[in-house]
């Protein structure tokens, strides 16, 4: 920081500083805004004389007697049976993300050792398919999934989201994989270990910060799918995302608009939790692919 | 490492990608040669006591059987790829043979459903992903100069617009864009006009979306830039100032070149990324002044009454030629890069 480099004139410092602040507001704002209003009635949140009723809940006030009601999240979680999507949000997400890294890291691991072309080969083509919308995937699944009638099941939303994953997943964890030194497991090798064992007792206790990352991504991906989760789920199987998806088009009619909102900022609690808990990692993983080249 | 173990530790991983990636593409590109039967029509003779007339009925039995005997339906080669909801060949020949100048062409070609999904997806790509870095470049840069307190919160907000859920954020985003709602009506007071709706006109619609885009997209550039700054070398920014540079000289000509495989890569993702642009439209409710490629997929396979297989597989097979033309420069670069190391 002492760097001659580093000096700045004042202007400069001021505009910096501003502009910062500006993206800061501009970021955080809309989420800010959203959880305090999902505490609001509908004539609050969506107030036509002033968006200071949404501040101070003079509506909310007159409704239920006090500045914030719960009454969106009753009829979210209650009603509308939100916590039903909970629970199949939490079987997608958590099989999704121990099979993917299950998958990826024996697969990143052999891609990371084997200088071979065909191992490029695999890496360019999991390039391509990275590259390819989900959408026109699930346009190839629904066909064969009802002649199968496997469609509307979470096994077969799991499974789908676990390959539309491994591209990712693959070249994630064959660059952490090159990052570990392979002497670590050609010493083991020498020794007299199979392949199998010297990935088991040398590698597996040295990858955990690379799979740990690799698995928010994972998490990510499954949480945030809409196209597979909405097309593949019959509507008792729904998770969260489509659920609400689902919601939209009735809300309008019935004035549930809160719900929605409720619902909405429930959903964001969890990836809040873990930008929290996680940046660190989520900023590491973001940046491994770009600064390893 | 012998062909054997690498086959076994590659098994489970290559065989989700070729069942669920490889034989999906597969089979929307033999689905995309196909129609839907023609409903089989019986002609039923009813005579009464005033004269015999003639009815024409589907006949659900034959139809049912004839959907089960083929179930891909009715052999329409390329057809599905050149009627008017796809590249409607036609269509275009008309309007290039017959119009009244450029603009009146621009117009007729956007009202074909296909070209309408286009003009919006590339108009995302292609705008979204260099504003998206720019706004992330300059908030590296201007992170980089303020004080290193800031740094933590800075990420921490930043990384929400990125990691939502992209039905959620449009959502959010959407509802403060309301007429009634705080973004909404602040701008009708901005412009003194209180029929200024946001999501009334395409135009409107289109710039809302873009913004949304920036918004999402500009925190990745962000984090992965600011990571770059940070490995730029002191020495070289501090000599570049010995040998007179200005600020922005050693901005363009020390700190730029370093960051350039950065911006190849972030440009890469995100162009990937963008070319898909689905969710939004959903959320911001945005299908009638805004479709996309995925949109239309999406919208082919969920129809009220009959799902449009055929449609949406054209539709994707056209994608997924559009993604393969994005990477064609990436994939040569990559493999010249294999075969120099190899060599």
């Amino acid at each position: 920081m002492d760097s001659v480099a580093h000096h700045q004139p004042r202007w400069l410092r001021i505009a910096s500083t501003t502009f910062v602040v500006v993206w800061l507001i501009i970021a955080a704002f809309p989420f800010l805004w959203t959880v305090w209003g999902s505490f609001k009635v509908e004539g609050d949140f969506f107030s036509r004389e002033t968006w200071l009723n949404a501040v101070f809940g003079v509506k909310t006030t007159l409704q239920t007697g006090s500045p914030f009601t719960w009454a969106g999240y009753y009829g979210a979680w209650v009603t509308d049976g939100l916590w039903r999507a909970v629970g199949n949000t939490i079987v997608v997400t958590l099989f999704v993300t121990v099979i993917s890294l299950t998958f990826g890291t024996l697969g990143g691991y052999a891609l990371a050792r084997s200088g071979r072309r065909y191992s490029f080969f695999i890496l360019i083509v999991a390039l391509i398919f990275r590259a390819m919308p989900h959408i026109t995937l699930v346009s190839g699944y629904l066909l064969p999934f009802f002649q199968l009638n496997v469609w509307g099941v979470l096994p077969t939303a799991i499974i789908v989201l676990v390959a539309i994953n491994q591209p990712f997943t693959l070249w994630m964890l064959h660059s952490f994989f090159l990052s570990i030194p392979k002497d670590l497991d050609e010493s083991a090798l020498v020794d007299g270990c199979s392949r199998f064992q010297a990935f088991r007792l040398a590698v597996i206790p040295v990858m955990w910060p690379g799979v740990i990352t690799t698995g928010l991504f994972s998490f990510l991906l499954a949480y945030n799918d809409f196209a597979v989760t909405s097309m593949l789920l019959s509507e008792d199987n729904q998770t969260i995302v489509p659920r609400i998806a689902s919601f939209l088009g009735s809300i309008e009619q019935t004035g549930k608009v809160m719900y929605a909102v409720a619902a909405v900022v429930s959903a964001t609690v969890p990836l809040f939790i873990l930008v929290m808990f996680f940046q660190r990692q989520i900023v590491s993983g973001l940046t491994a692919g770009a600064v390893k080249g | 490492m012998p062909h054997r173990t690498f086959l076994m530790f590659i098994l489970p991983s290559l065989l989700a990608m070729l069942v669920f990636i490889a034989a999906p593409v597969v089979s929307v590109a033999i689905q995309s040669l196909f129609v839907a039967h023609d409903k089989v029509m019986v002609s039923v003779q009813s005579c009464g006591p005033f004269g015999c007339t003639t009815d024409v009925h589907v006949d659900t039995k034959a139809t049912e059987a004839l959907q089960k005997q083929q179930p891909l339906g009715k052999f329409n080669g390329l057809g599905t790829y050149t009627d008017r909801n796809h590249l409607a060949f036609a269509e275009i020949g008309a309007i290039l043979s017959d119009n009244s100048g450029l603009g009146d062409v621009a117009v007729r070609i956007y009202a074909l459903p296909f070209y309408r999904a286009l003009s919006f997806t590339l108009v995302y790509t292609f705008v979204v992903t260099p504003l998206a870095m720019l706004l992330g470049f300059v908030i590296a840069l201007s992170v980089n100069a303020v004080s290193p307190w800031i740094k933590g919160p800075v990420i921490f907000f930043s990384l929400l617009p990125m990691i939502i859920t992209p039905i959620i954020g449009s959502l959010i985003v959407y509802w403060m864009i309301d007429a009634d709602a705080i973004l909404g009506s602040a701008l009708q007071d901005l412009f003194h006009d209180p029929n200024l709706y946001l999501k009334a006109s395409p135009v409107l619609t289109w710039i809302v979306l873009l913004c949304y885009g920036v918004w999402t997209n500009g925190p990745f550039s962000f984090v992965v830039f600011y990571a770059g700054l940070q490995m730029v070398p002191k020495d070289t920014l501090e000599s570049a100032m010995i040998d007179g540079a200005n600020r922005w000289e050693r901005v363009r000509f020390v700190v730029m070149p370093y960051l350039t495989p950065l911006a190849t890569f972030v440009a890469l993702v995100q162009l990937m990324d963008n070319f898909r642009v689905f969710e939004p439209i959903v959320g911001f409710n945005a299908q009638a002044n805004a479709s996309s490629l995925s949109y239309s997929i999406y919208s082919d396979l969920n129809g009220q009454f009959s799902q449009l297989f055929s449609s949406a597989a054209a539709t994707s097979m056209l994608t997924i030629l559009g993604v393969i033309i994005l990477l064609i420069p990436v994939l040569m670069r990559t493999w010249r890069e294999f075969n120099l190391k190899a060599a």
